[in-house]
C-alpha cells in the first residue's frame, strides 16, 4: 500500500432517519503528510475520524490506514495509529505520568519500558512539571497536550487528531501546531480534522473540505485558493472624487476591469508583491492621495464558499 | 491479554481509591445498617427457629458484606458508565487491547477490592467482640468468597453498564440493591421470613452467597453452606460475565 490512508466510496450512514454522514469519500493521503480535513460541525470530520481508527463500521465503502484494512484487520489499524479525539477524554483523578503509562502498557509496551517514554513523552511536550499533578488541575492546552503525548507514546506511523485546538487559547494553540510541525518533518502522518481556516492553512500540506458528508475540494492550501482567483489590491483613497482616475491608473497597471465603490479600489493582481509597488508610483505620480492598501490574498473560505455557496464561519454557527 | 487487563485492573483500583464519595459509602452505609441492627435487634437471636449462632453480630457480618459487595458492583457499573459517556472508553477501544481485558481488568479489580471489603469488616466484628466460629481458616475462606462474590457483583454491574447509556440510569437501580438484600436471607434467616419473601429468598441466589459467607463466621466450618455458596458465586459470575462480555459486544456493534 503506497499510501497510509485509502479510502474508496467510503460511506456511514445511520439507521434512524437513514442520514449520511459521510458519504462516498475517496481519499488517498500520503506517508509523511499533514492532511487537514476542514468542515463546519456536523460536516462529516469527526465520523470520517471515527471510521478510520476503527470506532465506527463502515456502511459502504472501503479504508484503509497503515496499510491495514479497518473493517478486515482493526487490530492492525489500532497497533499502527494514535488517537487525539475531539474530547480529550483524560481520568481527572490520575496524573499525566500514570495515563501516559498506562497508554504505553495498553499499545504493548513493557512496564520497565513505559516509564522512561512517559517520561520523555512528558518533557517533549512542556509538561515534565505537571507531570506528578492530577490532570483535574491542568489547564486545557495542558490537557490537549497531555492528549496529544498519550496519542504518541507508541510512535504511531499515523496520527489523527480531531479538532485538537478547538477551545485553546492563542499560545497553546501556537504550541501544539509546532509539535505537529516536528512530528510531520519526523515523518509522521497526521490527519488533522479543524472547523479553523487558518490551522489547515498553517499546517496542512493537502486539505480536503467537507461539507454535509462529502468531500467537495481537495488539494493544496495554495492550489486551492488559486482556484478561486488571483489576489487584489485593495486601496482606501483618500478623496473620493479621485475614483475615476484611480480606475485609469489601476488599468494602466494592469487590470482591466478594476473596481471601485466610494472611497475604495480594488485593483486585480498576478502576484501582490510584483505589482503593488508599480500601482503605488502610478498612483501617486497621479497626485492620488492615498489613505491605506492591503494585498488581499484568496483564503480558504473563499474556496468553501464557491464549493458549498456559505461561509465556513457561518456553517459553523448553523 | 494479562498485561492489559491488570493495567487497567491497577487504573479501576486507583480510581476508586482516589474518590472517597465511591469508596466510603462502600463501608460506612453497611457499617452503619451493622450498628443499628445489632444494637437493636440482637434479641431475635432468641426467636424460635433462629439458627444456633457464635452471636447477632457474627450472623450480622455477612450482611454487612454482600450489602457492601453488592454497592462495588453497583459503583463498577457506575464508573464504566461513566468512561463511556467521557470517551474514555473510546481511548481504551482504540488501543490494540483485546476486548476481553476491558472486562477482565474490572472484575480483576473486583476481586481485590471485595477481598478488602470483607476483611474489613472481618476486623471490625473482632474488633467489637465477634467470636469467629471457623477461626483463621475460616476468615480466609471468607476472604476467598468475598473476592469471588466482588467479581460476580461487578459483573452484574458491566453487564448492566454497557446496556445502559447513562450513569444515572446505573445509579438509579441502588433501591434494587436493598429489595434484593431484603428478599434474602442475607439479613435474617429464612425460617423467619414470612410469605412471600421465604419463598422469593429460597430462590434468590444472593441467600447463598449470604450463607456461604456466614457460615466461616457465624457457625463454623459446615462444608454445605461454603460449598453452595461457592458453587452460586461462580454460577453468578460466569452468567453475569457472559452477559458482561455480551454487552461490550453490544455497546461495540458499531465498531469495525
Amino acid at each position: 500500500m503506497s499510501h497510509a490512508i485509502v479510502t474508496r466510496g467510503l460511506e456511514k450512514r445511520y439507521p434512524k432517519g437513514g442520514t449520511y454522514a459521510v458519504q462516498g469519500v475517496d481519499l488517498a493521503v500520503d506517508h509523511g503528510e499533514v492532511y487537514g480535513f476542514l468542515g463546519p460541525n456536523g460536516a462529516g470530520k469527526s465520523t470520517m475520524v471515527r471510521l478510520l481508527v476503527t470506532l465506527l463500521r463502515p456502511s459502504a465503502g472501503t479504508a484503509h490506514v497503515a496499510g491495514h484494512d479497518v473493517v478486515k484487520d482493526p487490530a492492525g489499524v489500532r497497533a499502527s495509529i494514535g488517537v487525539a479525539l475531539q474530547d480529550a477524554a483524560i481520568d481527572p483523578l490520575m496524573t499525566g505520568r500514570e495515563l501516559l503509562e498506562l497508554q504505553a502498557v495498553l499499545h504493548g509496551l513493557s512496564r520497565r519500558a513505559s516509564a522512561p517514554r512517559g517520561a520523555l513523552l512528558l518533557e517533549r511536550v512542556g509538561l515534565s512539571d505537571a507531570g506528578d499533578k492530577r490532570v483535574g488541575e491542568y489547564s486545557g492546552g495542558m490537557r490537549r497536550r497531555l492528549d496529544l503525548a498519550m496519542a504518541l507514546i507508541h510512535e504511531p506511523r499515523v496520527l489523527f487528531l480531531d479538532e485538537p485546538t478547538t477551545g485553546l487559547d492563542p499560545s497553546s494553540r501556537l504550541l501544539l501546531w509546532d509539535e505537529v510541525r516536528r512530528l510531520r518533518d519526523q515523518g509522521t502522518t497526521v490527519f488533522l480534522t479543524t472547523q479553523y481556516l487558518e490551522e489547515a492553512d498553517q499546517l496542512a500540506d493537502r486539505v480536503g473540505i467537507i461539507a454535509g458528508g462529502q468531500l467537495v475540494a481537495e488539494d493544496t492550501p495554495e492550489a486551492l485558493k488559486a482556484q478561486v482567483g488571483h489576489p487584489h489590491v485593495h486601496v482606501v483613497l483618500t478623496n473620493a472624487a479621485d475614483r475615476e482616475r484611480s480606475l485609469q491608473v489601476a488599468s494602466a497597471v494592469g487590470d482591466p476591469r478594476p473596481g471601485v465603490t466610494d472611497h475604495c479600489l480594488d485593483v486585480s493582481v498576478q502576484d501582490g508583491s510584483l505589482e503593488l509597488p508599480a500601482l503605488v508610483r502610478a498612483l501617486d505620480d497621479a497626485g492620488i492621495a492615498v489613505a491605506s492598501l492591503d494585498v488581499v490574498r484568496p483564503t480558504l473560505d473563499d474556496v468553501f464558499l464557491q464549493k458549498t455557496g456559505a461561509h465556513l464561519a457561518e456553517e459553523a454557527v448553523a | 491479554m494479562i498485561t492489559p487487563s491488570v493495567a487497567l485492573a491497577l487504573r479501576a483500583l486507583r480510581l476508586t481509591l482516589r474518590r472517597p464519595q465511591f469508596l466510603i459509602p462502600l463501608f460506612l452505609m453497611p457499617s452503619i445498617f451493622l450498628a443499628v441492627n445489632t444494637g437493636g435487634l440482637s434479641a431475635t437471636t432468641r426467636l424460635p427457629g433462629f439458627p444456633e449462632t457464635t452471636g447477632f453480630l457474627a450472623f450480622q457480618l455477612a450482611a454487612a458484606m454482600v450489602q457492601s459487595l453488592m454497592l462495588s458492583g453497583l459503583q463498577a457499573g457506575i464508573a464504566v458508565s461513566l468512561e463511556i459517556e467521557s470517551g474514555f472508553f473510546d481511548r481504551i477501544v482504540t488501543a490494540p487491547v483485546p476486548r476481553l481485558a476491558i472486562v477482565a481488568g474490572r472484575l480483576m479489580a473486583a476481586a481485590v477490592l471485595g477481598a478488602g471489603q470483607v476483611l474489613f469488616f472481618l476486623i471490625v466484628g473482632v474488633i467489637f467482640g465477634a467470636d469467629l466460629a471457623g477461626g483463621v481458616v475460616g476468615a480466609l475462606v471468607v476472604v476467598v468468597l468475598g473476592a469471588l462474590a466482588g467479581v460476580a457483583f461487578a459483573a452484574i454491574g458491566l453487564a448492566i453498564a454497557f446496556r445502559a447509556r447513562q450513569a444515572s440510569i446505573v445509579q438509579g437501580l441502588f433501591p434494587f440493591v436493598f429489595a434484593v438484600l431484603y428478599l434474602s436471607s442475607a439479613f435474617f434467616p429464612q425460617e423467619l421470613l414470612g410469605p412471600p419473601a421465604d419463598t422469593i429468598s429460597a430462590f434468590n441466589p444472593l441467600s447463598y452467597i449470604a450463607e456461604g459467607l456466614r457460615a466461616p463466621i457465624a457457625y463454623g466450618m459446615d462444608a454445605l453452606p461454603i460449598l453452595e455458596g461457592l458453587a452460586m458465586t461462580v454460577a453468578v459470575i460466569v452468567v453475569a460475565s457472559l452477559l458482561a462480555v455480551a454487552g461490550l459486544r453490544w455497546r461495540l456493534a458499531d465498531a469495525a
